[in-house]
């Protein structure tokens, strides 16, 4: 009994002992989550300042509703209108661009479209099954906007028009499953390319920019340390680890381009 | 696929990856202290409702038995609740100290409700008896625990099998933070998410292979629950 009860207060103490270390707080989409880039690029900021860094990964929607309770202290997400919104109501200190990609469509076959109007316009009249994320998450957020920007009510789509409200390696899965349509990160999209049947449907960089964004969540929200959240918002948009970011690459494609200094 | 996963369980198992060991490691550690906190506290609150008499009693069963019930993630959703509101300040979110507190009051209603049937279905008999033979209040309670000393050990096993197959509530307290307060479970739901089929089935392998260990460890101590 005695060395069971030795055994318990062992484990319990080891549970307890993760409280007291230098920690910060980051809270990211599943789309950068799944992408790899994170775990590529932290364990260098982990190294040179012995700040060990938790990532929660949640959608863009979630990730900001985490910041407005003050749970977080960096929010690395990608929805400008959104962000700017959460900077100017106060819940954020400051904002940064950081990188970008772009948004593809994806599904069992190319969509041999010229513009996004077309693309659009095919799935629609077809209409071709797509997959929302419907979660509000960033690619949420842009798949609705660009609806809306070719005059198309999503309220109004038929049968064919299906919300996951899963992450995106959820819903790409499912996608490829059901061989049906959907919008994706190109991040993503190529962290899980070998576990897909899916192809390119459309793509256009100039249409579908994706930007990423680093906000420093406003401390005095909650009294969190501020002093690592600096060091980690000044240390991402430097210009050696901006440099690391576009190293990341993935079946020959680079997945990231860094924009901090535009 | 199946014979895939299987070669990936033993690779994982084997791999001497220190990642996956940290994983088993803490899914253990916190399933097996919230089992142990809900089992003290389970046995007391169950003897103690089953052996008293008042005027709630039935509400109080049918609340611990509807809790019985409850979906971790709804669980999950409320300690998230608590401690992100009135407890905000002790900064309990995404930690493994979360995990254990949701998991234990996940098990604490299992293992209650279990107590109190097997307790109501003995005591009478048990009660009786020692009445007769002039026993304290204490004593009986006594006499009673260990005559339920069979259903106490098979709730601790519905209370551990429960914490440790459930992802919905550690994974919305916990976080699933990589190195930090990933589980088996939550690991086998991400692996889900990104299409690793082979490696969820793997470690869901594993899960229920370290399962296996334990019922036979368990058996040792008390074989006649498992004859």
């Amino acid at each position: 009994m005695k060395k069971i009860l030795i055994i318990l207060g062992v484990l319990f103490l080891f549970t307890l002992s993760s409280c007291s270390k230098k920690e910060l707080i980051i809270v990211t989409t599943t789309s950068l989550d799944n992408s790899g880039l994170l775990e590529y690029i932290i364990p260098s900021f982990e190294e040179e300042y012995g700040i060990f860094v938790k990532i929660v990964a949640l959608g863009t929607g979630a990730a900001l509703e985490m910041g407005e309770m003050g749970e977080a202290d960096i929010l690395l997400v990608h929805a400008y209108d959104s962000e700017v919104e959460f900077v100017n109501n106060g819940y954020g200190e400051k904002r940064h661009n950081i990188m970008y990609n772009d948004f593809i469509i994806l599904g069992p076959a190319s969509l041999d479209s010229d513009t996004l109007e077309e693309a659009l316009a095919l799935i629609v009249t077809k209409p071709l099954n797509f997959y929302s994320r419907g979660d509000d998450s960033g690619t949420n957020k842009k798949e609705l906007s660009i609806w809306e920007q070719y005059g198309y009510d999503v309220s109004t789509f038929g049968d064919w028009y299906h919300e996951t409200g899963q992450g995106m390696g959820s819903t790409l899965t499912m996608t490829s499953l059901s061989r049906y349509y959907t919008l994706s990160d190109r991040g993503t999209y190529l962290s899980m390319k070998n576990n897909l049947d899916l192809v390119i449907a459309y793509e256009n960089r100039n249409e579908l920019k994706n930007q990423y964004g680093v906000i420093k969540v406003n401390p005095d929200l909650h009294n969190r340390n501020e002093e690592y959240a600096d060091l980690f918002y000044d240390w991402i948009i430097r210009d050696d680890v901006q440099d690391l970011i576009a190293t990341y690459v993935m079946y020959d494609e680079q997945l990231f381009y860094p924009n901090a200094g535009e | 696929m199946i014979l895939e996963s299987t070669i990936k369980a033993f690779e994982l198992l084997f791999s001497f990856d220190k990642e996956i060991y940290s994983i088993i490691f803490l899914s253990l550690t916190i399933s097996i202290l919230a089992t142990t906190v809900a089992s003290f506290f389970g046995t007391i609150f169950g003897i103690f409702i089953s052996i008293s008499d008042y005027k709630l009693k039935r509400l109080t069963k049918k609340i611990v038995f509807t809790l019985m019930g409850i979906p971790p993630v709804v669980l999950g959703l409320i300690v998230l609740l608590f401690i992100t509101g009135p407890f905000d300040g002790m900064n309990l979110l995404f930690t493994k100290s979360a995990m254990f507190i949701a998991q234990t009051l996940l098990v604490l209603p299992i293992i209650t409700g279990n107590i109190i049937i097997s307790s109501e279905k003995t005591q009478k008999r048990v009660l009786e008896t020692a009445t007769t033979l002039g026993a304290s209040k204490f004593d009986k309670i006594i006499l009673l625990i260990k005559e339920i000393k069979p259903f106490i050990m098979m709730s601790v096993i519905l209370g551990f099998s429960r914490a440790l197959s459930e992802v919905g509530a550690v994974m919305l307290v916990g976080g699933n933070i990589k190195n930090d307060t990933r589980v088996m479970t939550t690991y086998i739901a991400l692996n889900n998410s990104m299409g690793e089929y082979s490696v969820s089935i793997a470690m869901g392998m594993i899960l229920l292979f370290i399962a296996f260990i334990l019922h036979t460890l368990l058996a040792k101590f008390r074989g006649d629950f498992y004859d």
